[in-house]
Parts: C-alpha cells; structure tokens; sequence
C-alpha cells in the first residue's frame, strides 16, 4: 500500500489534506481500514461542532471491534462525508478518496503530524 | 492460557501466503480473514468457503466399553449413534455446568472421535481420562493427528464430488464416512457451523496443504474463497449457533442455554451431571431465569458481548454475541434477557451501546435458516 506523499498522517492513523481556503480534509489510512476489517458503522462529529487535536471525535465500526476516530487537528466540521454515512464500506475501497471522512477549518495544527515516508516508516514498524 | 508462542497449523505458510490477518485464538495462530470478512461470508451463503480449522480438538475413544464410557462422561445417549453418524453434545460438570459442546462422531462400533473446542480441548482430555476410569476404554490425544478442513456453502457438495469416489448423496447431514478426497485419505463428515450444507474433513497434517489446495483449483471457478474465523463467527450467530465462551460456559447448564434437547435422561445408567441437571431441568420449566433470545437492532450501531440490555431503564439481560448480519443487513445479538421480556415481538428493549440506549427488537432463534 502507498500513502499519498501530498498527505501529513498522525500516529492515530488519520490522514490531513493540505489546506484550501484553511479549510483540509481528513480520513483514516488503509494501513488503519485494513487493521479495522470491513467498516460498518460511522459515527463522524457534527458539522459545526469543535473538535480537538488528537481527542476522539466519533467512532468507526467494524465487524469485529469499535475504535475511536481521533481528529489530527483541531478546529470547527465544515462538512462530513454523508457517502461514508450511508455506504461505510467507501472508508475500505477508498481510505484516501471517496472514503474521506470530514473537513475541517484548521485552528489548531500540532507539531507532530509526519509525512508520507515517515508515516510509513512509523505503520512498517 | 500459557504465555508460549501461538500454534500454528499445516497450513500457517499458506495463510500467511495468501496475505492472511492472523489472529491468536485459543492458543492458535489462525487466519481472521483473507481479504473482506464480509465478502466471504456472503461466498458461503451463496458459494462456497474454504476454512482451516485445525485448532479444533480431537480426542479417539476405543474399547469395547466406549459407548459405555461416553454415555457416562456426556450428557447425550451416545451409545445409541449409529456407525458413520455424529452427534452433537455437551460434557457438563457433576453440577450441571457445561464444560464444553462437542460432535461425537462414531467411527466404528467401538471407535468414537470427539471434537472438542480448541479452548476446552485439554480440559474435556482430561476428564474424559478422569471418567474412563473403571471402564475398558482408551482416551487418545488425537489432537496433532488430524488437521481439519472445512468447504461450506451451497456449491460444496460438486466442488467435493469432483475431487472424490465417495457416495456424498448418501452421506447425510450429521454423518461421517472415511473416504479418498483429492487422492488424500480422509474422514468427511457433513457437519459445519455456518447454518449452510457443508463438510468437515479430517485429514492428515502432512496432507493438509495438498488438500487445500486441490479444493482451491476444484471451487475457484464456482466461487470458492478462503475464509477466516471472522466470518465464521458472523455465520454461526446468524444460524443461531452458540459459541462456548459465549452463550455457553460452566455457570450455565444446557436447560439454562435453551439446549436441554442434548440431555437424555432417558439412557440407561449414571452420567456425570443427571442429579444437577434434573433439577436445572425442573427450574427451567417452572421459573425460568434468563432465556437465551435473538435481537435485530432498528439501527447501524453494533452490540458486543457484554453490553447490558434494557428496558425501562433497568437492566433486564446481557449480550454474549454480536455482529453486523451480512444477510440481514443489520447488526444482530444473542442475549441471555429477563425471562418478561423474552417473547419474540417484545417492544421496548434497548441495548446500551456505550451510553446510549439504541432500539431492538426481540425475534426467535436462528436470524437465519437455509432453504433445503
């Protein structure tokens, strides 16, 4: 699997898209949709709600377990993926496309997100 | 659970060369799932799957007193199991709780494989050798003789007669014949635990691999996947199949499991447990505790095992397993809940998902049954 070099990934394994208009998307990798196994059920946080730099802010299903969903960055939900809503399977077809979970208005951005190679590097190991 | 290493099977090189995620279970090294749990769980509803379930538990009972010895030791009339039939059972302590479930298969008149669950294996070893005392008839440790193979699903039956001489038509379900399978010798039984038609075949570990791979060329083209424990699971909670750990464990009896059909007072002499369990018996007829019930949840949110159930804002019962239901499309449960609320159609109960009281809705056991 190859994670996408314009990215910046947390060790939470969310990906952050560069920002537009301050504005960035975030989603999980595939190194975490493999690890969960078929995504049943998304929780995402509400538009317009506050989230915070690697706090939970809802809550992936999957066959076999349940884990958080922790934001990379802190801000305020402009948008959430209601394709994932409906269709959580997106989240293991296409972690890094279609399967995109919510965009942010970035407020808060900690010092320690990595890159594509350090992000592999850190999932490898 | 020893802290060594997990086993692994004949087949450990295969799985992992098939991009396998493993999972330690009981012990074992075992496949979770190839790729998608769900896309494989829908090839054995409509398919077929391929399992390695080689951790499971073989102990061979012979002597002429093996009949004799396992009406004693299990809780079912096993001397009453013809040759090249199986049945399943339970062992219960002398107080009535189960120590395992297992299927007896009866290989001769005075030859018994039983298949124990691979966390209950040595325990239901060891009382077996504990109970064969008196009786004149040999316990074996079987359980690194046989690696076990599982083809389940509607296209099982062609992909096996391609590869055998065996008479399948005339094997039915719940029976076992020894046979030549892909040129490997092998016991095949028509047993399973996906709620489909299926066959357990168990062979050699030194063939295993041969085996598998002879019924991967022979299925492929009808759909035959890999399958991992996952899916597994999915499909015996769907066909309401309890799994010990579960819905069974040594503080239930088989009448508090709603599985009193496996007792048969009606054998003839002492079994290990009959005192407990007629009066577990009496109890669940006239004041039943908990019943064990199906719940189809009204949204997308998943019960596990160990979520409370409510109603009214009391608790009134316990999940002991949940899932998504590929084939229903809703996530499912088995509970034990308050005898009061445990008619299919019950409104008002609810299962606390991690604070939240989310709707469900109380049905009859199994979510599902093949058409036959």
């Amino acid at each position: 699997m190859s994670n996408p070099q314009q990215l910046r990934y947390s060790k939470e394994h969310e990906w952050l898209s560069v920002a537009e208009d301050g504005v960035s998307t975030v989603g999980i990798t595939e190194f975490a949709a493999n690890a969960l196994g078929d995504v049943v059920y998304a929780q995402l946080p509400e538009v317009g709600s506050t989230v915070t730099a690697g706090e939970s802010c809802g809550e992936l299903e999957s066959t076999k377990s349940v884990s958080d969903l922790y934001s990379p960055v802190g801000g305020e939900v402009t948008e959430i993926n209601e394709d994932v809503v409906n269709d959580p399977s997106l989240v293991n077809s296409a972690p890094f496309e279609g399967g995109w979970l919510f965009k942010v208005r970035v407020a808060e951005e900690p010092a320690d997100l990595l890159s594509a190679d350090e992000y592999t590097a850190f999932s490898a190991g | 659970m020893s802290s060594t290493a997990p086993r692994r099977t004949a087949l450990d090189a295969l799985h992992r060369s098939l991009g396998a995620t493993m999972t330690d279970f009981a012990g074992w090294d075992m496949p979770l799932r190839y790729g998608s749990e769900r896309d494989e769980h829908l090839a054995v509803r409509t398919k077929a799957g391929l399992f390695d379930l080689s951790h499971m538990g073989e102990i061979t009972v012979t002597g002429p007193d093996a009949a004799r010895l396992l009406n004693y030791a299990l809780v079912g009339n096993i001397a009453s199991v013809g040759v090249g039939r199986a049945r399943y059972t339970m062992i219960c302590r002398a107080d009535g709780g189960i120590l395992d479930d297992l299927i007896v298969y009866r290989l001769a008149e005075t030859e018994y494989m039983v298949v124990a669950n691979a966390s209950n294996a040595q325990i239901v070893l060891d009382s077996l050798v504990e109970r064969a005392e008196g009786f004149d008839a040999v316990v074996r440790d079987d359980r690194d003789a046989y690696a076990l193979l599982a083809v389940q699903g509607p296209e099982s039956p062609g992909i096996l007669k391609s590869l055998t001489d065996a008479d399948l038509d005339g094997l039915k379900y719940y029976a076992g014949l020894p046979g030549t399978v892909a040129g490997v010798p092998a016991l095949i039984a028509r047993t399973g635990y996906t709620g489909e038609d299926g066959f357990e075949l168990f062979v050699s570990p030194a063939d295993a691999e041969k085996l598998w791979l002879a019924l991967t060329e022979a299925g492929a083209p009808v759909g035959l996947i890999p399958c991992g424990l996952s899916c597994r699971d999915t499909l015996r909670l769907e066909a309401g199949m309890p799994l010990y750990g579960h819905e069974l464990s040594t503080s239930l009896t088989p009448f508090d499991a709603g599985l009193g059909r496996v007792v048969k007072f009606e054998k003839d002499g002492d079994f290990v447990g009959r005192g407990a369990l007629e009066a577990a018996a009496e109890r669940a007829a006239s004041q039943p505790p908990r019943v064990l019930v199906g719940l189809v949840a009204e949204g997308r949110r998943v019960p596990r095992a160990g979520y409370s159930v409510v109603a009214d804002g009391q608790v009134i019962g316990e999940i002991t397993s949940g899932a998504p239901s590929p084939t229903l499309g809703r996530p499912i449960a088995m509970a034990y809940v308050d005898a009061a609320h445990s008619a299919p159609g019950t409104t008002g109960v609810g299962v606390d998902i991690r604070g939240s009281h989310e709707p469900y809705e109380v049905v009859a056991l199994p979510f599902y049954k093949r058409e036959k």
